[in-house]
């Protein structure tokens, strides 16, 4: 009961906050805008509007505070600072996702925006229940229906898949050597990996369309060597979309993988060597098993972001190359079609959700063995 | 001292309509301005232009029917104008504020009627049409000396299509153009709004899909130019600027531009504000200085397009004026169709039919 009791206090405390907090937001906001083009008069109005919003937060805190006895206020502090993850949690997670989920819930429109039903709450009640009443589950029904969206995500999940093993084959030598490179080197060469994220993404896919377009540096280079004599098609096919994700996403795919090789003991694999074991069975038995932890982290931080990805498949992939992320952004931008691009994006998050909770489980493991 | 208080006081309560008043954001598409233009319209007018270029009606119109653009001036065709005015994305024009309306050209105007009645939102920037953009030589090259260059067989024989892979061939990226082009090719209404018909387009696309290197609509301006493709079915004055891009490089590259003799798309481009642009003060002075008959034909002069601006005209150069790919005689204007917006259901229809067609599942 006591709990209970100050959880709804600390509810009405951070509502009363966040109120405070939103008013000044919206007087802010007033001011810069359109609103002051109006005169003096709405800026006198909104002030007025502003200092009562205000009034009313600071009261409430002050009330609520004032009459609660002094045993409770410290678990209510305690519950302010437990709860603010929480809301951090709540604006720049779920309440997006509401959104998206409501808009794949709706139908198009030619309109702004362009879906309907939109939710009209000076029609009062009547407006949420018409609201939630033109809802259903129409574009969900037509993903299923439609083989290409099965077949995007299907080839999204083998895009992702093999560019996940290509740099954990190209990430994993470089982690090594980063590892077992002398430790005043170190620094450095993490200071490389990290270096590439100064410069835009975008102009990094763009310098690859240059290296890789068929009058591009590679081709030049291999023609003036002699090994080719037609120029190679690698722009705009699959292979220059694996080259793109594999070169972008390789730090993420490094830096966990290091951090699992550093703290290797090196003495451990004296000892295997000494009671007899190669070289390479030495990697195998004790390397390999003490960074399992890292290359499951890299794999999946590499997985995850590329099972979506749309800028890399769209800037050197071809027509033919079918991801996920660039139905969803034809549904959105040449289809104009926000409620399936929305029920494209929803499905895609469940997807995601399985490799989410197995990365997670994996931290966690990771953290069981650490402390 | 209280004057450099009262200054400062007032300079802080401006600053923030300020930022926006002596800024007009334009929103045009590629290659589509005598960029000369932009600076000189800074000068003349002491506003702070930002143009920002775009190559897809279908993004524009996620961007106006998303609202909040933020730009003063957007630039859609005729059929995509339509359908944002119904959908309430565009302000009507104080033609008060327009003291070079009259320059404009009632025969073109008579026509973008059909889009926007009474022209009440827009102005006609530029019109022109879509066709078939091609290298002489390399075209002949691979079909022979009596290859159907004026014709959409070209491109919708899978026969040709096949032997054209070879040098490279981009279509636009643009459903509502190249559908009726199909159409228009297996001798059905290109504007047809009958699903069925609509329909027969399918395997027509489908069919050549495999032989067309990219659906873009605005690098093919380059890559033909360069030699990289030897066709694309694009816009009429880009693909001159192809031309005019290959006979400045000297690179023996030789484009034609025919509209096909089965018909061919004649398309309107719009000047309109937004209904929530920031600045349609700002908007009104950038459409009257591009209505001034010399900025009008100073623009068609450079990019090959048409104008709406018949007082321009004594002012085009005679390879833009004369030439009937761009201002088309009386016989070409007989060969030329419009088209009109899809209706909702409709539009689902054939944009499905498009991203099935260009990811060939």
């Amino acid at each position: 009961m006591r709990s209970i009791t100050n959880f709804a206090t600390t509810l009405v405390i951070g509502a009363a906050a966040i109120y405070g907090v939103l008013s000044t937001y919206w007087f802010l906001s007033t001011l810069s805008g359109p609103g002051f083009a109006l005169g003096f008069a709405s800026v006198a109005g909104s002030l007025t509007k502003f200092a009562l919003q205000a009034a009313i937060s600071v009261a409430v805190i002050y009330l609520v505070w004032k009459f609660l006895s002094e045993d409770r206020k410290e678990p209510v502090v305690k519950n302010l600072l437990i709860g603010t993850p929480y809301l951090w949690l709540l604006a720049l997670f779920l309440v997006p996702f509401v959104i998206v989920l409501k808009i794949s819930l709706s139908d198009t429109a030619l309109a702004i925006p362009p879906y309907t039903p939109t939710l009209d709450l000076a029609a009062g009640w009547k407006g949420i229940t018409d609201f939630f009443s033109e809802l259903d589950f129409e574009n969900f029904v037509w993903l299923t229906e439609d083989d290409l969206y099965w077949k995007a995500y299907l080839s999204s999940l083998k895009i992702a898949l093999t560019s996940t093993i290509l740099t954990l084959l190209v990430g994993f030598p470089i982690a090594y050597g980063m590892a077992r490179a002398p430790t005043e080197w170190r620094a450095t060469l993490l200071m490389l990996v990290i270096l590439p994220f100064w410069t835009s993404f975008l102009i990094r896919v763009y310098s690859w369309m240059g290296i890789l377009s068929q009058e591009g540096y590679l081709n030049q280079l291999l023609m003036s060597l002699g090994l080719i004599s037609e120029p190679l098609i690698i722009l705009n096919t699959n292979v220059a979309v694996y080259i793109g994700i594999v070169y972008t996403y390789l730090p993420f795919m490094i830096l966990p993988i290091y951090s699992a090789l550093e703290k290797l003991d090196g003495s451990l694999l004296e000892a295997a060597e000494d009671l007899g074991c190669s070289r390479l069975s030495a990697f195998w038995l004790v390397t390999a098993p003490l960074s399992k932890q890292g290359v499951i982290a890299g794999s999946f931080l590499v997985f995850i972001p590329t099972l979506g990805e749309f800028v890399i498949p769209s800037l050197l992939g071809g027509s033919k190359t079918l991801m996920i992320g660039k139905v969803l952004w034809e549904e959105f931008f040449s289809n104009r079609d926000w409620p399936v691009a929305s029920a494209v994006a929803v499905v895609l998050l469940l997807i995601l959700v399985i490799p989410i909770i197995l990365f997670q489980r994996n931290e966690q493991k990771q953290r069981e063995i650490d402390g | 001292m209280n004057k450099t208080l009262f200054t400062l006081a007032a300079s802080v309560a401006l600053g923030a309509m300020a930022a926006s008043a002596d800024e007009v954001r334009v929103y045009n598409w590629s290659d589509y301005i005598d960029e000369d233009l932009l600076t000189k319209f800074e000068e003349e007018t002491g506003l702070k232009l930002i143009y920002d270029v775009f190559d897809s009606n279908e993004v524009l119109e996620t961007k106006m029917l998303a609202g909040g653009s933020g730009y003063d001036v957007v630039v859609p065709s005729g059929t995509f104008l339509q359908r944002q005015i119904t959908a309430g994305a565009f302000q009507k024009l104080d033609t008060g504020k327009l003291a070079n309306h009259g320059n404009l050209w009632d025969v073109i105007a008579s026509r973008t009627e059909k889009y926007d009645p009474e022209n009440a939102y827009s102005i006609n920037y530029m019109w022109g049409t879509t066709g078939i953009g091609v290298n002489v030589g390399k075209v002949q090259e691979v079909l022979g000396a009596d290859a159907p260059i004026g014709s959409l067989d070209l491109v919708f024989n899978p026969a040709n299509m096949e032997k054209l892979a070879a040098c490279g061939v981009h279509f636009l990226d643009a459903p509502a153009e190249i559908i009726p082009a199909a159409l228009a090719y297996i001798g059905e209404d290109p504007d047809s709004h009958d699903k069925d018909i609509i329909a027969k387009a399918e395997p027509i696309l489908t069919a050549v899909r495999p032989y067309v290197q990219k659906f873009h609509s605005s690098e093919y301006i380059n890559a033909l130019a360069n030699g990289d493709i030897c066709v694309a079915i694009g816009w009429s004055g880009d693909i001159l600027q192809a031309r005019d891009r290959a006979a400045e490089a000297e690179n023996g590259v030789d484009i034609a531009y025919n509209a096909p003799s089965e018909g061919a798309l004649m398309w309107f481009d719009q000047m309109a504000i937004p209904a929530d642009a920031p600045n349609p003060e700002g908007a009104h002075t950038f459409l009257n200085f591009i209505m001034d008959a010399q900025n009008m034909a100073d623009a068609s002069n450079y990019v090959y397009y048409a104008n709406g601006n018949l007082a321009s005209q004594p002012l085009l150069e005679e390879d833009v004026i004369g030439d009937p790919a761009i201002y088309p005689d009386e016989e070409t204007l007989k060969n030329l169709y419009t088209t009109t917006p899809y209706p909702a259901k409709v539009q689902r229809v054939v944009t499905r039919m498009w991203t099935k067609i260009k990811s060939g599942t």
